[in-house]
């Protein structure tokens, strides 16, 4: 006995001081930093300044927040729309088949997005797929320019990012309880009340993680920008990479960081309420 | 009607995710280096990267880091969802809640913050710092598959083992990892290819020491299309398609 609870109070020390270090620490020292000054020597200078955050309310700067959310949020909005009758779909085919659909979404979603990022190019180009065949069907008389735009790191976010929509919608509509759905349209519901009042409801856990995986990975994805987008920054992400690596502000980096981390809190806090409101339901 | 219309829906959906991977892997058995015209078939661009002694180097920096913090958060998360599954402790609820947090933390968060970390304790970047990144990437993945298959498991048979003169070593070692194992095995093949897919914690805590694939393939993409880059990124799909199949075989066996 006393041995055995020795190897329990080895186990679980280690279990905590790996959280401490690793999940608390960083990001402590994050925090920190955002309110310390820059210095030259050694990165951070401790201080307890809100100066950086003060700058990225600044309309240069806010500007980068706002058109960044902007353009995140519109990626998970076509992710969700496309994904959602898509995850819908897969979710009703019977078994062996619907194996396969998932798997065959499961592939991309596990593929280097950077490689994926990359195919894109081959689609988007001047001479790409898309133009050739509008050109071919006289479409268009010149190639239309897609590359470099913000249209094109909008596909490329929504390209690299479906299939992480469409996994969490998949496993709500699945353990969706279809008697639900028949005992609504026997009350005499018609689909779209059925849709808007039962499986809407029953399914928000899943779309509210399926956003929280498309929107905060799309806020950051800087290579995205970097490859689709072209020298114009479009991204959060590239905002605060350059923050690190060339301008070296560590300081209004982490406030952008920490901002960011604020904004994962809400949709975690929304996550939550919307399972707990879920499981009250079941309940009663 | 009403099928046929999610027939071709589901149809157009598959066909955009695949589209650009086909249209990428085709074009690296292109003989052509400079137009998108079809030019004849050439395995020449896989010979080419077999021969690039610096880009061989990179991808086995790749597996060799893929590989041993797999393994690493393995052990880690393993140990974590077997603690929180079997013992009662005051923080239980929160070690659940931070693993789940960390799962959802945007890569360029997790990033700094591991660069921060590794500045204030002055490492220096490479291998080491790598490594440590992409277990503490891997652990919260290993830890809530592991934790959910175990939710599943039938607890009388751990009682019997204890009515049967079994310790908590002897339970831990003869029944819990045992009936563990092919959900540690997913566990594996996630962390994997959760390495080999990430880009961003590795651009920040990385040093020039230890170049690995995906950054290296970042510096190549940016320059535009080329044929090598096509075909090291069809031997990239294949390899990740390879380590879905086995993962979900494995996760399928349990069930």
């Amino acid at each position: 006995m006393k041995d055995s609870r020795l190897f329990k109070r080895l186990v679980l020390s280690a279990v905590l001081l790996w959280i401490v270090f690793f999940a608390f620490a960083p990001n402590l020292l994050v925090l920190l930093a955002s309110f310390g000054h820059v210095s030259t020597t050694t990165f951070v200078m401790p201080a307890l300044s809100l100066d950086s955050y003060a700058r990225l309310l600044e309309p240069s700067y806010g500007r980068i927040l706002i058109s960044s959310f902007a353009l995140s949020g519109g990626v998970t909005l076509i992710c969700l729309v496309c994904g959602y009758p898509f995850a819908a779909i897969v979710a009703r085919t019977s078994p062996p088949w619907r194996n396969l659909l998932l798997l065959l979404v499961v592939i991309p979603f596990w593929t280097n997005s950077l490689v994926r990022t990359y195919a894109m190019i081959a689609i988007l180009n001047a001479n790409g797929i898309v133009n050739r065949l509008l050109l071919s069907m006289n479409l268009i008389t010149t190639a239309l320019p897609m590359m470099y735009t913000s249209g094109a790191v909008v596909a490329g976010l929504v390209y690299t990012l479906l299939p992480f929509m469409v996994l969490p919608l998949y496993a709500a509509l699945e353990r969706l309880d279809q008697r639900y759905v028949e005992a609504a349209r026997d009350l005499g519901a018609t689909p779209a009340k059925t849709f808007v009042h039962v499986v809407l409801p029953m399914t928000l856990p899943g779309i509210v993680s399926g956003c929280m995986l498309v929107f905060l990975p799309a806020i950051g994805m800087f290579y995205v920008s970097d490859v689709l987008g072209g020298a114009r920054s479009m991204l959060l992400g590239n905002f605060i990479r350059d923050q690190f690596l060339t301008s070296r502000d560590w300081p209004f980096g982490s406030a952008a960081s920490v901002a960011m981390t604020l904004v994962m809190a809400v949709m975690l806090l929304l996550y939550w309420k919307s399972n707990a409101r879920l499981a009250h339901r079941e309940w009663t | 009607m009403k099928k046929q219309v999610q027939f071709i829906y589901a149809a157009l959906i598959y066909f955009f995710l695949y589209l650009p991977l086909a249209v990428m892997v085709a074009y690296s058995f292109n003989a052509s280096r400079f137009t998108m015209q079809w030019k004849g078939f050439t395995l020449h661009w896989y010979d080419q990267l077999l021969h690039d002694a610096s880009l061989i180097q990179a991808a086995l920096h790749s597996l060799a880091i893929a590989t041993c913090s797999a393994t690493a958060a393995c052990v880690v998360g393993t140990v974590t969802a077997l603690a929180i599954h079997r013992w009662r402790f005051a923080g239980r609820k929160t070690i659940h809640a931070v693993l789940f947090i960390m799962m959802m933390s945007p890569d360029i968060v997790i990033g700094i913050s591991l660069l921060v970390l590794f500045m204030a304790i002055s490492l220096p970047l490479g291998f080491w710092t790598l490594f440590m990144a992409h277990v503490t990437l891997c652990v919260p993945f290993v830890a809530i598959t592991v934790h959910g298959r175990l939710q599943g498991f039938d607890p009388h048979v751990v009682e019997a083992a204890r009515d049967l003169g079994a310790g908590e070593y002897e339970v831990w070692r003869h029944i819990i990892l045992p009936m563990t194992m092919p959900a540690v095995l997913a566990g594996w093949f996630m962390s994997f290819t959760l390495s080999l897919d990430d880009v961003i914690i590795a651009f920040f805590t990385t040093g020039p020491t230890f170049e690995i694939l995906p950054l290296r393939i970042y510096s190549m993409v940016r320059l535009g299309l080329k044929p090598e880059v096509n075909a090291l990124c069809a031997v990239m799909i294949l390899i990740t398609a390879v380590a879905v199949v086995t993962t979900q075989g494995l996760l399928k066996e349990r069930q």
